[in-house]
């Protein structure tokens, strides 16, 4: 990565990632800074020591590591913004985090930043089933939310894999999806209203308990942010009756197009099952070496279809599927006959990455998404380039909405096998943008896919992006170096003011 | 008036008027030039030559089409294929007296969305990808042609429902689904608005996933073909899917509400009826000189704002969204105004001054004012696509 200037980290001793030069006024300070956090916060929830900033300085992207300045913990909406305040006044950066679970390094820290942790804001204000809507801090985990209204049989839908540790905040910030985005939509579908804290310590209130703010919609344009334009502390949520009952089933094939076609069958008849999972080979075999779900060894390519409802709307809508999957002369199919069924076999789905964790030392995941027609051709070149770089990729993904997961096995004990994996993963991600699709479907751009915008976006484009963050963020203090490539990321002037 | 015939004509017009930094009303077809505010414009440029569909990919549940294109066409378009526009686009013409076509992109920069946003989103949780010309005249993207897409800014969502005041769309990429293959509506006829908003609670909150669920008081649900011989108030959820689902939970729904009262089945003609009249509001009771408005609050709140508006000024209406988008209708006056604001504030929820004279909409707030803090950031995001203010200026707010 070719960078004119600006700071490089180096993990195994060569460099990976670089941001902003630190500013020298905010080092110089850092004790100063520190004694400034610990006026507006409890004792304990400001970090200043080396030992206890160490945790902090990765996230899900664990290849990327850089302490910060300090961390600060706030308990309360009104302790971000005296934060907020503060940092604004003094010139320091910020970086928010929630459980830290980002895959594209959307919390990395910077080294004169700090990091605004908001796992402490983690109650749960409000439930109303009757208006179905939840009012949760920031910290709140994505499952917590479910736990809380689940007795009742209501849920919230989005399912990250890491639903178990992050937070809500941080899914707002990253839009994140999940496996039953098909039917349910994504975060940035399933929000009513948030509190924000702006850079200058302002505390707003945007949409709330109803449908449909009038006016800019500001409840769209921060989800999915990536901590460029303010900071959430609270978050309304909609939640959802669970539905009668789900069943899952696997249809097996020797063939990855043939396997594709048969998804375009299933969406063409109608049928918009809740979730729609597609595994390659390689992936098929981590999984089941793991999980021991039966999933069939000999297949090319693997469905894991789920419908929902009573038993006789599911049993209905499997018939309707098996025939579909019928017509593509599948190796197998199973239908689950009970819960535990279906649990197996989503257990090895969800434990994928896992699973071929446990047969690479390490793997990056990529996360791009592709219109599903190029399914075949894109899965394809996948395989190629994996025999040219001499890579392993296993193939894992979210089959009804383009979304793809490969995932490349690399060792990260040897710097060049990490090269070469970057450089895999930037193609793929490049020929996702090629086909018609994007850089990223769920995980976010973060400083993982800051570089590759300029081949999803013209300097027009980046730079009208540029200025609405700058409209909130004048100095550009929020999150530094993620989203934008760096050499653009000099506070652009309003072009007439 | 002038109409370019390209995108590139779009941007040549609009970089011509950042030149001469003359103001521009932006508009489609005009069929709402008669709700929010009135625009003062020493030019005109609508999108209604920007007109074709690009792509439908009915496999891939995707269409883009120019932002002119007539939002009937895309529907006969999605109707050919079993498929349909999932927010149930609404059409106000005759409300705001307009007999011009709704374009795609008039719908989409006004932010409307029918019956079915309570269940499966708005309009702008649809829009996957735009086109749009800001106020330098430079063309810019968002989004794309994908359903999962987080890559920068969702500039998308912003350009959704800002009534042409930040960019000129010129091309619109939307997620659609399959069209039911049947519809079935339960209809409990003669209660009250808060008991009907408490069945609406019961319903929604079913595992029977109702798609749309409404409340028209008597007078509302005679001016409805398909429920006025229920003779009475009405309570409406609508169940749409295959066939047996639909079957197996209208009539599940049916006997959970049984405490509310007996219910009526409403089959998919008269279904596809009554929610055509309530997604285009034809149940309000509204007199030619009325003014009307939309208000959204959450949803165990609808029957106190109707109570406190009936009460203020005798007003007439009805509830969508489970109870939480209240219709109403009433004198077009500052103090009509004044108390629907006060209604909506009252409850933490927001207003749309729909239709009334030019000079009650432009003396009045059409939508909620926003607190300093979000006006200044409001403001300097205007300035961020559009630094001499020269698209739509004043139609949101007066100064923006």
């Amino acid at each position: 990565m070719a960078h004119g200037r600006g700071k490089r980290l180096s993990r195994w001793g060569w460099e990976v990632i670089v941001q902003h030069e630190p500013k020298p006024g905010v080092l110089a300070r850092r004790d100063a800074i520190i004694a400034g956090l610990r006026r507006l916060l409890p004792e304990d929830n400001v970090i200043g020591d080396a030992l206890r900033l160490k945790p902090y300085e990765t996230d899900g992207l664990s290849a990327y590591r850089q302490i910060p300045l300090a961390v600060a913990l706030p308990e309360t909406t009104e302790q971000v913004a005296a934060v907020m305040a503060y940092c604004h006044r003094e010139g320091v950066r910020v970086v928010p985090r929630g459980a830290g679970t980002s895959l594209s390094g959307g919390a990395l820290p910077l080294e004169d930043a700090v990091v605004l942790g908001l796992m402490k804001m983690s109650r749960i204000l409000e439930i109303d089933y009757a208006d179905r809507l939840a009012v949760v801090q920031a910290g709140v985990t994505n499952i917590g939310i479910t736990n809380a209204v689940s007795a009742n049989e209501f849920f919230y839908a989005p399912d990250p894999s890491s639903q178990l540790a992050c937070m809500i905040g941080g899914n707002v910030m990253m839009n994140s999806g999940g496996a039953h985005c098909l039917r349910y939509g994504v975060t940035a579908n399933n929000l009513l209203g948030l509190k924000l804290v702006t850079v200058e310590g302002e505390i707003l209130e945007i949409g709330g308990a109803y449908c449909d703010a009038a006016g800019y919609d500001w409840l769209g344009l921060i989800t999915g942010s990536e901590g460029q334009l303010a900071i959430v502390t609270e978050v309304t949520v909609r939640i959802l009756r669970s539905p009668e009952g789900q069943r899952a089933m696997l249809a097996a094939f020797d063939s990855i197009p043939v396997a594709g076609a048969c998804v375009d069958a299933i969406i063409s008849s109608g049928i918009i099952p809740v979730a729609l999972e597609f595994m390659d080979k390689p992936c098929i075999h981590a999984c089941e070496d793991f999980a021991h779900a039966g999933y069939p060894l000999d297949a090319e390519a693997m469905l894991i279809i789920e419908v929902e409802g009573s038993v006789v709307e599911q049993d209905d809508l499997l018939s309707r599927i098996r025939e579909i999957c019928a017509q593509f002369n599948p190796i197998s199919m199973k239908v689950s006959q009970s819960a535990e069924e279906s649990l197996a076999i989503w257990k090895g789905r969800k434990g994928a990455f896992g699973a071929v964790g446990r047969i690479s030392p390490d793997y990056l995941c990529m996360d791009g998404t592709i219109p599903t027609s190029r399914l075949p051709e894109v899965l394809g070149r996948i395989t190629e380039m994996s025999h040219e770089c001499g890579l392993g990729v296993a193939n894992v993904f979210h089959a009804g909405d383009g979304n793809l997961h490969p995932l490349i096995m690399f060792d990260a004990n040897d710097p060049e096998s990490f090269r070469k994996a970057e450089k895999f993963g930037g193609d793929i991600l490049k020929l996702c943008v090629d086909v018609g699709g994007c850089l990223t479907g769920e995980h976010g751009v973060g400083v993982e896919k800051r570089d590759l915008m300029t081949y999803q976006f013209n300097p027009i484009e980046l730079n009208q992006q540029r200025r609405v963050k700058s409209a909130f963020d004048p100095q550009w203090l929020l999150n530094p170096s993620k989203v934008f490539p760096l050499e653009d990321t000099t506070p652009p002037a309003m072009a007439a003011e | 008036m002038f109409a370019p015939n390209s995108e590139a004509e779009l941007a040549q017009a609009i970089g011509a008027a950042y030149a001469a930094a003359e103001p521009v009303w932006v508009h489609g077809q005009g069929s709402k030039a008669q709700s929010m505010r009135s625009v003062q414009a020493a030019r005109s440029l609508s999108t209604r030559n920007l007109s074709g569909i690009e792509l439908y990919s009915p496999k891939e549940l995707i269409f883009s089409a120019q932002s002119g294109t007539k939002v009937s066409e895309i529907e006969a378009m999605l109707a050919a294929n079993d498929q349909h526009m999932i927010a149930e686009t609404p059409d106000f013409s005759a409300l705001l007296g307009s007999t011009a076509p709704q374009t795609l992109g008039g719908v989409v920069a006004a932010g409307l969305s029918g019956p079915r946003r309570i269940s499966l989103g708005a309009t702008r949780d649809h829009v996957m990808g735009v086109r749009a010309v800001n106020g330098l005249g430079e063309t810019i993207r968002s989004g794309g042609r994908v359903l999962k897409n987080v890559t920068g800014l969702d500039i998308c969502k912003l350009l959704t429902g800002s009534h042409g005041t930040l960019a000129v769309m010129s091309e619109i990429t939307m997620k659609v689904l399959p069209a039911p293959e049947r519809r079935a509506t339960v209809a409990i006829a003669g209660l009250d608005p808060v008991r009907a908003v408490a069945a609406l609670a019961a319903a929604l909150g079913s595992p029977y996933a109702v798609s749309a669920a409404a409340y028209l008081p008597a007078q509302a649900a005679a001016r409805v073909p398909a429920v006025a011989w229920l003779q009475g108030s009405v309570t409406l959820a609508r169940i749409e899917d295959f066939t047996p689902s639909v079957a197996y939970r209208a009539d599940r729904l049916r006997s959970d509400l049984a405490a509310f009262g007996v219910a009526e089945i409403l089959d998919d003609a008269a279904s596809r009826a009554l929610w055509a009249a309530v997604r285009d509001a034809q149940p309000l009771a509204a007199a030619p000189d009325d003014a009307i408005w939309r208000v959204s609050v959450r949803p165990s709140a609808g029957p106190r704002v109707v109570a406190a508006l009936e009460a203020a000024f005798g007003a007439a209406g009805f509830l969508d969204w489970g109870g939480g988008l209240v219709w109403v209708a009433g004198p077009a006056t500052d103090a009509a105004h004044a108390a629907v604001m006060a209604a909506a504030l009252r409850e933490g929820g927001t207003w749309q001054l729909l239709r009334g004279p030019d000079a009650l909409r432009n003396a009045v707030a059409v939508i909620p004012p926003e607190p300093d803090a979000m006006a200044r950031i409001s403001a300097r995001v205007k300035l961020a696509f559009d630094p001499k203010s020269i698209l739509n200026p004043g139609r949101m707010r007066a100064g923006l």
